[in-house]
Formats: C-alpha cells, sequence, structure tokens
C-alpha cells in the first residue's frame, strides 16, 4: 500500500446559496482544490462525489457522471458515496484506498449538499429519512430529537450541565465568526442566550435539554480536495499532508438497541482504528475537527477519541481547554456549529480545514501554532457510522 | 404639494384614541441591545430610506413585505389610514427592525407588516411580540387579526404562538387569516414577549435623537447575505 497525501483543497463559503444549484457548488469547491493541488494539464483519474440527499432533494440522481462532464474531467471514473452525514467521510476514504492500493495516482473528492432549497421542517424530515424506517422514524423522530434524548442521557450519567453546552456554543460561535467560509459569521453573547431572560425567546428550546444555539444550522455548501501518492505530493509546490491514520466503525442502527446509548462505541473504534495505523496518539493531535452537529456532540466525542476522559469534556471545555490557543483546540473552524451542516460537505470540509492548519495558511487568530497532527471525525445517523482520519504536515 | 383643506378632511379617516406603547429594551443574543420604541409620524421619511433597498429582493418575500410596509407607512405619513402605528426595531440608534398594524375597531385590531433589516438575531419574533403586546397589553384588545405572507412569518407567527385559523377577510388580502386572541396571547407571552422597561435614559435618547439606516448595500447584504446567503 502507498502512502496517500492531500495536494489540493478547497472550500466555497456555507450558508445559504439561492443562485447556485448543487451542481455549480460541487463544481466550483473541485475547481478551488484542482487549482490548489496545481496540476496544470493533468487531470484526475477519479473522482467520488459525496452526497446524501440529491435524489430527494433535488430530484437529481447520478451526480458524479454529471460532475465529471461539467468539469471536462472525463473519462474519469466517477461514483457517488452515500453514507449519511459521513458521506464525506465515506468518500475520502475511498480516495484513499484507491490512490493506496495503486489504482488511481489522481483522485478528486468532493463533497456538497443543497439543504436551503427546502423549507425547515422538510430539511429536518429528509435528515430523518436516516432513522429506522420501522423502529424510529414512523414515530416522529429526528436527529434533533434524538440528540435531545442523548444530551439527557448523558447530563444524567456525566453530569455535563448547559454551562459546558454553552462553553462549546460561544466558542464555536467565536471561532466561526473569523471564518470566511462560516455559514454563521456570528458571535454570540452569554448574556443574550442564557442568562437573561431575554434568551427565553434568543434562544428557545429545541429538542429538550438542546436550544437553538446548541444545534448547527441547515446549510449549502461543498469542499473538495485532491489525492495522491505522497511520493508524488513531494514534487508538488505545496506542502503535503499525509493521510497518516483512517478508521471506520459502525454501531447499531436504533439507538434503543445499545447497551448503553451514551456510549459512542463507533467513535471510539473509529478513532483507535486511525490512531493506531497513524502510530499516534490521542495527546499528540494539535488539532481537531469534531462533529459537532449538537453541541453534545463536541462534548461526547472529546471523551470517546481519547482526549478527555468520559465525564470530563464538558468540564474541560467550560475550563477553556479545547478553545484556540487551549489544550487541544477542537473546532477552530467553528465547526458545524458556526461553520454549517451541509451534510454531504461536512466530512470532506473538516479534513480541508485541518489542511489549511497543517500547511499553517491560516490567519494568526485562527492558525494553531506548529500544528502538525490533526484529526477529525465525521459521524454518520447517531453514531451508527463513523469515519476518523489523523492527518501529518509532511515538513518540506 | 397644494392641498384642498376642505377636500382633505373628507378624505382623512377618523382615528381611535390609541395609548402610547411604552418603549423597552431588549438583549440580542449578539449581546447588543435593541430599542424598540413607537414611532412618530414625522419619523416615516427616515423609516422608509431603510425600507426602500428591501423592495427589491426577492428572498423570503421582502419584496412583497417591504412594498406593502412602504405604502402602509406613506398612507400613514399622509393621513390615508385609519388608526395605524408603527414601532421601530434600533440597536446603536440603527433602524433594525419595523412593525405596524391598525385599529379596525376598539376591540379588534389588524396586524399589517413586520419587516427585520438586520437577520439572525430573532428580531422580527421580538418586534411582532411587541406589536401583539401593544394590541393586548396597552391598547386593550381581543384580538388581532393576521395573515403572513412568507413562510417565514407562517412559522413564526401561525405555528410559535400559534395563533387560531379563522375565515375572516384580512385587508392585506390573500389566505385566510388568523387570529390572536386574549387567551392565546396570555398562554404564549412567557415565552414569546420579552424586554425590560423603562429603557435607560442613554439608550431612548439615542434611539430618539436619530434613526440611524446603513447604506443599501449594507441593508442588502444583511438580508440577502454578502455570499449569496
Amino acid at each position: 500500500m502507498r502512502d496517500v497525501a492531500i495536494i489540493g483543497a478547497g472550500m466555497i463559503p456555507f450558508g445559504r446559496r439561492d443562485e447556485d444549484s448543487l451542481m455549480d457548488m460541487l463544481a466550483y469547491a473541485s475547481l478551488k482544490a484542482l487549482d490548489d493541488a496545481g496540476l496544470g494539464d493533468k487531470s484526475v483519474d477519479a473522482v467520488y462525489v459525496a452526497n446524501m440527499g440529491a435524489g430527494i432533494l433535488q430530484h437529481q440522481t447520478s451526480i458524479a457522471s454529471s460532475l465529471v462532464d461539467r468539469l471536462s474531467l472525463l473519462p474519469a471514473a466517477a461514483d457517488v458515496v452515500e453514507n449519511g452525514p459521513a458521506s464525506g467521510g465515506s468518500a475520502v476514504k475511498n480516495g484513499l484506498l484507491a490512490v493506496a492500493s495503486g489504482y488511481y495516482d489522481l483522485v478528486l473528492v468532493v463533497g456538497g449538499e443543497k439543504m436551503r432549497e427546502v423549507t425547515g421542517w422538510r430539511a429536518t424530515d429528509f435528515v430523518a429519512t436516516m432513522t429506522h424506517p420501522q423502529a424510529e422514524y414512523p414515530y416522529g423522530i429526528t436527529l434533533p430529537g434524538m440528540g435531545g434524548m442523548f444530551t439527557r442521557l448523558y447530563m444524567e450519567k456525566y453530569g455535563v450541565t448547559r454551562e459546558h453546552l454553552l462553553a462549546v456554543s460561544l466558542k464555536n460561535q467565536e471561532m466561526g465568526a473569523l471564518n470566511p467560509y462560516a455559514h454563521v459569521e456570528m458571535t454570540l453573547d452569554r448574556e443574550g442566550i442564557f442568562d437573561s431572560p431575554h434568551a427565553v425567546v434568543n434562544n428557545p428550546l429545541a429538542a429538550d435539554p438542546l436550544h437553538l444555539y446548541d444545534l448547527c444550522p441547515v446549510s449549502d455548501g461543498a469542499a473538495a480536495l485532491v489525492l495522491c501518492p505522497l511520493e508524488l505530493a513531494k514534487k508538488m509546490a505545496k506542502v503535503p499532508v499525509l493521510i497518516a491514520g483512517f478508521g471506520q466503525a459502525t454501531d447499531t442502527h436504533t439507538l434503543q438497541e445499545r447497551e448503553d446509548p451514551t456510549d459512542l462505541k463507533a467513535v471510539t473504534l473509529a478513532a483507535r482504528q486511525a490512531f493506531e495505523m497513524a502510530r499516534l496518539k490521542p495527546g499528540d493531535i494539535d488539532v481537531a475537527e469534531l462533529h459537532d452537529a449538537f453541541t453534545i456532540l463536541e462534548i461526547a466525542e472529546s471523551e470517546h477519541v481519547g482526549f478527555f476522559k468520559k465525564g470530563e469534556g464538558g468540564k474541560a471545555a467550560a475550563a477553556g481547554k479545547t478553545r484556540f490557543g487551549g489544550q487541544i483546540p477542537i473546532n477552530v473552524s467553528g465547526g458545524l456549529k458556526a461553520r454549517g451542516h451541509p451534510v454531504g460537505a461536512t466530512g470532506v470540509a473538516q479534513i480541508v480545514d485541518i489542511v489549511f492548519q497543517l500547511r499553517h495558511e491560516l490567519p494568526g487568530n485562527r492558525q494553531v501554532k506548529n500544528a502538525r497532527y490533526g484529526l477529525t471525525v465525521n459521524f454518520g445517523g447517531f453514531g451508527n457510522n463513523v469515519t476518523a482520519f489523523v492527518l501529518k504536515r509532511v515538513e518540506p | 404639494m397644494p392641498v384642498d383643506l376642505e377636500l382633505e378632511a373628507v378624505l382623512r379617516p377618523p382615528q381611535l384614541p390609541m395609548s402610547p406603547y411604552p418603549p423597552k429594551v431588549i438583549v440580542l443574543a449578539n449581546g447588543k441591545k435593541m430599542v424598540i420604541r413607537q414611532a412618530v409620524r414625522e419619523d416615516v421619511p427616515a423609516i422608509l430610506k431603510s425600507v426602500h433597498p428591501c423592495l427589491f429582493i426577492e428572498r423570503d418575500y421582502y419584496d412583497i413585505v417591504s412594498a406593502r410596509l412602504y405604502g402602509e407607512l406613506l398612507a400613514w405619513y399622509r393621513y390615508r389610514v385609519k388608526s395605524e402605528y408603527c414601532l421601530l426595531g434600533q440597536v446603536d440608534g440603527y433602524l433594525v427592525g419595523v412593525v405596524n398594524g391598525r385599529l379596525e375597531n376598539e376591540k379588534v385590531g389588524m396586524s399589517y407588516h413586520t419587516l427585520a433589516i438586520d437577520r439572525g438575531l430573532r428580531i422580527g419574533s421580538h418586534l411582532f411580540a411587541a406589536k401583539m403586546e401593544y394590541h393586548m397589553d396597552y391598547l386593550g384588545q381581543e384580538e388581532v387579526l393576521i395573515v403572513a405572507e412568507s413562510p417565514i412569518g407562517f412559522r413564526r407567527w401561525m405555528i410559535e404562538y400559534p395563533l387560531e385559523m379563522t375565515t375572516i377577510p384580512h385587508e392585506l388580502g390573500g389566505g385566510d387569516s388568523y387570529r390572536l386572541t386574549r387567551a392565546i396571547y396570555l398562554k404564549a407571552k412567557p415565552r414569546l414577549v420579552v424586554g425590560d422597561r423603562p429603557v435607560p435614559q442613554n439608550l431612548l435618547d439615542e434611539a430618539e435623537a436619530e434613526i440611524k439606516f446603513a447604506d443599501d448595500d449594507t441593508i442588502r447584504e444583511r438580508i440577502a447575505g454578502l455570499k449569496g446567503r
């Protein structure tokens, strides 16, 4: 197996992009990654497109075939990868395996979703199609609903408080306000969303005990990466970023079948595989992008990947240990919470953000100093399909 | 413009007596303080300057809402509407939102429009709630008739309160009107109507001194997004 590196990364601003079709967004992000890679006349051998809902939301299928034609990348091989909100991570995995095996040399991975084409209710219903079709969906479950129940259990078992959730929310919005790609470029104020009696309107309950600002927004967006063998990457202009470790694991479809619903086994296993492959430990990581669709998930994942002991993640967030400049900066991009969560794009966007960090390209107020190792966790379903990547800066 | 005072007396509708809306201040999610106060007729030209750029924004039906609001405020300014009022939301003196309505009679109010010029801070929700508060708590009305022209409005008013559907025609036309009754209002009030009184004098002075308004491009960007968001 060959070592695989990322030589191109690109993203378009997430948010509500009424004027752009899904295909426009995928194309824009792809072109940015291809330009970033500096391939010149070279074309890619294969394209993997991460997307969850074009068939439902846009009534459009076979979007990978459409994209290669749009980008004049014919006759590159092209596939769509659908794995719910972990589609991005799965698509990068496919690209990684294709290059590592020696079958392809240059692979474009692009993830995108256009969710603001429908009302918030329909978008929530679309996301809920990943729940169990007999045991969950017919009873009206939604992902925020699951997040609320998970939070309640986590609070009871581990003593997580609303203060802990608030710390994540404020932190990620603060960082998102600095990120030009973020959907919600707005800082939040503790008084306005928590202390003041006016917070009852500003930050209403969404899924008890989660409030509005505990949830990620519904977003449009796309992000892309170009992968190639490490040896080829070393000849390119940009600092290569090695995919040093990868892991993926699954868990039961329904939450009620889990022995302990607060135990995100797939996160633990995926992260462990990624660390083992990279021969690194959680303590080696300089910066992480975790899947904070809900604030509780950032806390829970920070424990399950091994940054903190169980029950310590919330306290660590409140103590500022996960802030920019803290012990382990998490979601310096603003995370899903502020950057947004176009489901098919997220897993790719997380890696794009870590690539920017490891190439030391970000402005000083977001660049983790001397960052060498990064971690991403892309969380599908409600933890029933999780991918994790450990990325490493390759010194020139 | 020449005015025939004799004819003007015929054209001007009679006005019902209206108690003033006492100003209040709300802390927004970003920590900024929004003063909500009642506009006076002389404020209308300044308000229209902020409403004007919204006329050309299709997103979320801003064009319809702002065009109608523009006409309603002009009608109030020129004495062509019965018992209209307008409430303003201001942050640092800048106009961030406008709501208006009128009295159909002593007991029934007619909600007109809600225009949030800055977005993402639930300014529209706060202003709409202030409008309902005015009708119920200060004008002593029994019900307010309401229609929505945008899906956001429908979600915020009809579903969040929730309002009661009626077959009573609303003067804005459109779909069936909904009704806020006193019972619905009192039930919704604890979770939807907030604000502190009295407003600190410095904040009130700043709001009343001048209605500041952002330039057209800034207003468009706040509503439609700089990056097409």
